[in-house]
């Protein structure tokens, strides 16, 4: 059975840009790989559950390759953790399926989650995702031991920190550019228990952010913070710490496969604007109440998956959509920068309720073109208001590459090309590995794929 | 009766509906022998089902166009594990009426497929079932057999007879205690249906079918349609006057 291509409209998460695409629906890796030697130059991008919040996934005027029929894994060993699949498996399908625990509560566990559950292994590998522990196990592309990679020439290669390592260093983190990863054996690592501790505490200022770090940094695997980012003058960069680690005999079962409640229907207007973030900043803030403390023992859902309690979550931003900006800053400056870009948001009083600051360790990925590299981290969506918005990304492009930091593909929809070469300074090595096949909205627009093809 | 070590038999193996059902059986720690015609298929699923649980899963390869071969096939399923407790019949294909119209022959091959094949294995099995006094039949067959419309009658009417073929084989199997279940689905989001649109609040996902399959195998539901929503459509649809449906795009 040959593939035949639908037509259809798929989107960027943050909904800015939906586009009909070209798409193949191919139902396994064989045909997917089969596809490739047959699509033009530059013409065709793989897809997953379209969680990227930018265009890195998206191909207007070009074929998408979606890859969610490759959904079958493949083998796990019990004894070493290794798990081969199949790149359209979900990381949700990893958890329900493989992260059972045991009778004393220990269990096998992915060991890097993204803030959701809801994205394939191909996406994860290409986006080289990281999640809360990013800080002791590195980024997913860590744990990735081997990946099957197909080339429009019409090769598979299994790459490898030892076979084909160029292409696998180039696979990690490289936007899907290189090929159709088919294929991936991860390592699972194994915890004496499932469940989790937890521990959220207020603080005032983005200094006391610094110190609770500091602090937490050898006992606790999982940190992030979250900063109410309409808070200026002395309470700037004030927020909630929230640190976790695993409790050895807790059990915890796997989250659903599907998120249990969901947004139905994109309402007219944003429901996230100056007065919603407000009204729901002045309360998060606060909801530790007057301990300004809170602890807990039990399951990780919601710990390590914020963004998966309410399905179609990114529809509350109404039609136009919206932005996400994340960029990490080294650690040298790192207070002063972090403080920079709060500032420029207040100012600018566009931030939304979802604002996450967090510390990256030196853990290297193998990836070429990985965004996690030491420092801190900063992480948060804006409404779309056009021009005003887009002047505001500008202003924290500027900060960040001032700072000699790196701004993150997955979520981006305005970098420029000035700072996406200073940021990621592998990008010449990086386009030797290119597929000539293919190419994505975030290629052409960072002058990637340029010269060939559809433009 | 418990899920552990049950024998499930799956005929169309790797259509959605049925490896979303057959996830679900590994995931209970059945026992499965999967039966098609894409042998690379089955064995990419069997290998995904070990993963998910199952602790024993077996291929069988068989050509359901070739009815005299379905004795073996039935015969090859049952022995896999000495005994079945489940069946599910999956196979199917979703014809154009169109090419129905023009092509008698490929007419003659959707209706066979879709009606004579299933009919036969079922009724095979039936007999070993009635021996066993116990387990359940399940076929799919589609809300489209509910009532004749322009654009799809050809796979409609063979769906029609399957399901008269299920409500008299039920109706045998009373007394001995095996369960019939006819399972309808409305619009699934599969590869089967890949061509068409596939959005909007009517199109359900393969997993949902398969959970509410799975929920009516343990209620010994006679007759299941999935989502719940289609039973009530199709009371409206089948009760339209004639001179309004004639008049309808259905």
């Amino acid at each position: 059975m040959d593939v035949s291509t639908v037509k259809k409209t798929y989107g960027s998460w943050g909904g800015v840009l939906r586009a009909e695409h070209d798409v193949l629906l191919p139902a396994t890796p064989d045909r997917a790989a089969a596809v490739l030697p047959g699509l033009p130059l530059r013409s065709a991008i793989a897809h997953g559950c379209g969680r990227s919040y930018g265009d890195v996934a998206l191909n207007p005027g070009g074929t998408l390759i979606d890859m969610r029929s490759l959904d079958r894994f493949v083998a796990f060993d019990a004894g070493t953790g290794l798990l081969t699949c199949e790149t359209g498996v979900t990381l949700a399908d990893i958890l329900a399926a493989i992260s059972r625990p045991a009778p004393d509560g220990s269990g096998w566990l992915l060991p890097v989650m993204p803030g959701t559950r809801f994205v394939t292994v191909g996406g994860a590998i290409a986006n080289d995702v990281h999640g809360k522990n990013a800080h002791h196990l590195g980024s997913f592309g860590c744990h990735v031991e081997a990946l099957e990679l197909a080339r429009s020439d019409g090769a598979r290669l299994w790459c490898s920190r030892t076979e084909n390592s160029d292409l696998f260093a180039a696979t990690i983190g490289g936007l899907g550019l290189t090929g159709l990863i088919l294929t991936a054996t991860l390592r699972l690592r194994h915890v004496a228990g499932l469940g989790v501790e937890t521990e959220d505490i207020r603080f005032a200022r983005l200094d006391d952010f610094f110190t609770l770090d500091a602090e937490s940094a050898d006992g606790w695997e999982y940190t992030a913070a979250w900063i109410d980012c309409l808070a200026s003058g002395d309470d700037l960069g004030r927020g909630l710490y929230m640190r976790a680690r695993h409790a050895p005999g807790v059990s915890a079962a796997p989250p659903s496969r599907t998120p249990k409640l969901s947004v139905p229907v994109t309402p007219p207007l944003s429901l996230v604007n100056g007065l919603s973030v407000r009204a729901f900043n002045a309360m998060y803030w606060r909801k530790l109440g007057p301990s300004g403390r809170k602890s807990g023992v039990g399951s990780y859902e919601k710990v390590f998956f914020p963004l998966d309690a309410i399905g179609g979550w990114n529809r509350l931003y109404g039609p136009a959509g919206f932005y996400q900006f994340q960029a990490v800053v080294p650690p040298r400056d790192a207070r002063a920068v972090t403080a920079a870009l709060l500032s420029a948001i207040a100012a600018a009083g566009q931030g939304s309720m979802l604002v996450v600051l967090k510390r990256f360790g030196d853990v290297r990925s193998p990836g070429l073109m990985s965004f996690p590299m030491p420092g801190i981290t900063l992480a948060l969506d804006f409404p779309n208001r056009d021009a005003a918005t887009l002047g505001l990304l500008s202003r924290l492009d500027a900060i960040v590459m001032e700072a000699g930091g790196r701004i993150y593909p997955a979520k981006d929809f305005s970098m420029s090309r000035g700072s996406f070469t200073q940021g990621y300074p592998a990008l010449s090595v990086f386009e030797r590995h290119l597929d000539p096949v293919m190419s994505s909205a975030f290629a052409r627009r960072m002058g990637i794929t340029e010269g060939e093809g559809i433009s | 009766m418990s899920n552990s070590q049950r024998r499930v038999a799956i005929f169309g193996a790797t259509s959605d509906i049925a490896a979303a059902y057959a996830r679900r059986c590994a995931e209970a720690r059945a026992r499965l022998v999967l039966v098609g015609r894409d042998m690379a298929g089955l064995e990419r699923l069997a290998a995904d089902l070990k993963v998910r649980g199952a602790p024993e899963v077996i291929v069988r390869g068989a050509d359901f166009t070739e009815t005299g071969q379905l004795a073996d096939v039935a015969e090859g399923a049952w022995s896999a594990f000495g005994g079945l407790d489940v069946v599910l019949i999956a196979y199917g294909s979703l014809p154009v009426q169109e090419r129905l119209n023009s092509d008698p022959a490929e007419a003659e091959a959707a209706l066979k497929l879709n009606f004579v094949s299933p009919a036969l294995l079922a009724n095979l099995l039936a007999a070993r079932f009635e021996a066993a006094r116990a387990g359940t039949i399940a076929v799919i067959t589609s809300v489209a057999g509910d009532r004749g419309r322009q654009s799809n009658y050809g796979y409609g009417a063979a769906k029609a007879g399957l399901q008269t073929f299920l409500e008299g084989l039920r109706h045998r199997l009373y007394a001995s205690g095996v369960n019939v279940l006819d399972i309808r689905p409305g619009f699934v989001a599969t590869k089967m249906t890949a061509h068409l649109p596939q959005g909007g609040p009517l199109w359900a996902a393969p997993e949902k079918v398969a959970a509410d399959i799975a929920a009516a195998v343990e209620k010994r539901a006679a007759v299941l349609y999935t989502p719940w929503f289609w039973k009530g459509i199709m009371t409206i649809v089948r009760g339209l006057p004639r001179p309004i449906f004639h008049r309808s795009k259905l």
